[in-house]
């Protein structure tokens, strides 16, 4: 008996030994929390390496929904975040639980829908007025509902124009937007889906754009870090060093033409150094 | 029907080409869960032996709650492991969330009441004679509980495949615990979940493919040991 349990906890061991063990120094590893887009984009699997390798730091990237990646943060669990929900983010900021915020670059949004177009929105220049037309035709809506930043965009498209969408004809998907856009065509219905996502789903949906390039359509991308004063484990230099290093030069010219290769298109258009009011 | 046949080839293909990704995040998955395995196993014997051999007040409400964890949802274990291992949580000190400890860890309270509660049923049902035949013939009481367990080692072993089918195929608590962060935490059933929501089905079916092939191979190498005269 004695013999078989040392065996068992000899190989306890052996399996133990070739796990990693947590980081030992606190200050080594850097959480990201960011949104799904920018990890189902593939943006991150080019960027985080090249932080890592110049900086030393282990990132560890937690892709969630906008609001959970600010949630986190705002409770000291991340040390830079990168999100894609302007409003939310500058109540994060005036609260004083994130700090420094600056934009990083934009992709944008697109409604999408089924090829006949029952409420008829196909080229309208307006978001607004095709939700209206499609909350007044009551044609078949799939909202994220899981607010994320595409999920808080598409309920301030829905305030904007003046609605309240109710109904059997608004889904709530609760999922990502991948299985959205799936669902969507499964149920022949209209959504807002981010145009990297959309792209990348071309061989499987078939939803042409309906709306595209309004303004209250565009992504803006932004980078905080977070305020130390969070959680007394906060990584603040190394929150920094990820915020400088998405704006730098370097990965700013990166990701002008990052996707070209896959989508004959550049996912995003970086513009550090400029601000909201500038769009 | 197409997309699936064209996700088993590409298994094939990513195996053979001896992609290093699928490689790793396949070894992690089997490292990950045979530990967690492994140490309920170390929990889930005695513990279940002796809740089988035992009789005490309350025994009835401590089975029932064994039996109860035999059903815990992966998603719930998951988000009370992250909450207690936050770096402003209980255990936060330890700094283990995003860590592939942490995913063992949670893998093995999803996988302590399964073997718990199997070695439990797997004891009891050995019937009562021959344990007092083997006390008759003079056996200590260590040496009675380890001829049980000899006794009862195919529902025990089964009681292993079911702890490791648990874990190995769980997704909830791998996801929230470990952050499925590529080259340390990412598993074959994170990464199934990542690659769908890319829309790489293909390469989703083929990590599909991947998990039920060594779930499969463990189990046939268990049933092997199990079925052995």
């Amino acid at each position: 008996m004695t013999r078989r349990l040392v065996l068992t906890l000899a190989l306890l061991l052996v399996m133990a030994a070739g796990l990693k063990p947590g980081p030992t120094l606190a200050q080594a590893s850097v959480i990201l929390s960011t949104t799904t887009s920018t990890q189902d984009s593939g943006l991150l699997d080019v960027l985080v390496p090249m932080f890592e390798k110049k900086s030393g730091l282990t990132v560890k990237t937690i892709s969630v929904g906008t609001g959970q990646a600010l949630a986190l943060a705002a409770r000291g669990e991340a040390d830079v975040t990168l999100a894609h929900a302007p409003a939310l983010e500058k109540k994060y900021v005036e609260e004083g639980k994130m700090q420094n915020r600056r934009v990083v670059m934009y992709n944008d949004f697109v409604i999408v829908g089924p090829e006949d177009d029952p409420a008829k929105v196909k080229g309208l220049p307006a978001a607004g007025k095709a939700l209206k037309r499609i909350a007044a035709a009551q044609a078949r809506f799939v909202s994220r509902g899981d607010k994320s930043g595409t999920h808080i965009l598409e309920l301030g498209l829905w305030k904007q124009a003046g609605l309240e969408p109710k109904g059997a004809w608004y889904i709530e998907s609760g999922q990502g937007m991948g299985a959205t856009l799936g669902i969507a065509n499964d149920r022949r219905a209209y959504t807002i889906s981010d145009r990297g996502t959309w792209l990348a789903f071309q061989k499987r949906v078939s939803l042409p754009i309906m709306v595209e390039r309004d303004r209250p359509l565009l992504n803006i991308y932004s980078v905080m870090e977070v305020n130390p004063a969070n959680g007394p484990r906060v990584n603040a230099a190394g929150g920094k060093a990820f915020a400088e290093f998405m704006l730098s030069p370097e990965v700013q010219a990166l990701i002008r033409t990052f996707g070209m290769d896959k989508y004959g298109q550049a996912l995003f258009v970086p513009i550090a150094g400029k601000k909201d009011e500038d769009f | 029907m197409g997309l699936i046949a064209e996700g088993i080839l590409h298994a094939f293909r990513l195996l053979l080409s001896g992609d290093p990704e699928v490689w790793q995040i396949t070894f992690l998955s089997l490292q990950i869960s045979g530990a967690a395995t492994l140490l309920s196993l170390a929990i889930g014997i005695p513990a279940g032996t002796a809740l089988a051999l035992s009789r005490f007040p309350g025994r009835g409400l401590v089975v029932s709650l064994v039996n109860t964890g035999m059903g815990l949802p992966p998603v719930v274990v998951g988000l009370f492991v992250t909450i207690l291992l936050w770096r402003n949580g209980v255990l936060g000190a330890l700094e283990l969330l995003y860590t592939p400890t942490a995913m063992v860890l949670a893998q093995l309270v999803i996988a302590a009441p399964i073997v718990t509660g199997l070695t439990m049923a797997a004891v009891q049902q050995v019937p009562e004679r021959f344990r007092l035949q083997v006390l008759a013939l003079g056996a200590s009481r260590t040496q009675m509980t380890w001829v049980l367990v000899k006794e009862a080692r195919l529902p025990l072993l089964a009681a292993m495949m079911a702890g490791f089918g648990g874990v190995i195929s769980e997704v909830g608590a791998s996801m929230m615990v470990g952050g499925n962060l590529k080259g340390s935490t990412r598993v074959l059933t994170t990464a199934t979940v990542l690659e769908t929501s890319k829309g790489n089905f293909d390469i989703a079916i083929a990590l599909s493919v991947i998990l039920l092939a060594i779930t499969f191979l463990v189990n046939w190498a268990l049933t092997a040991i199990q079925q052995r005269r």
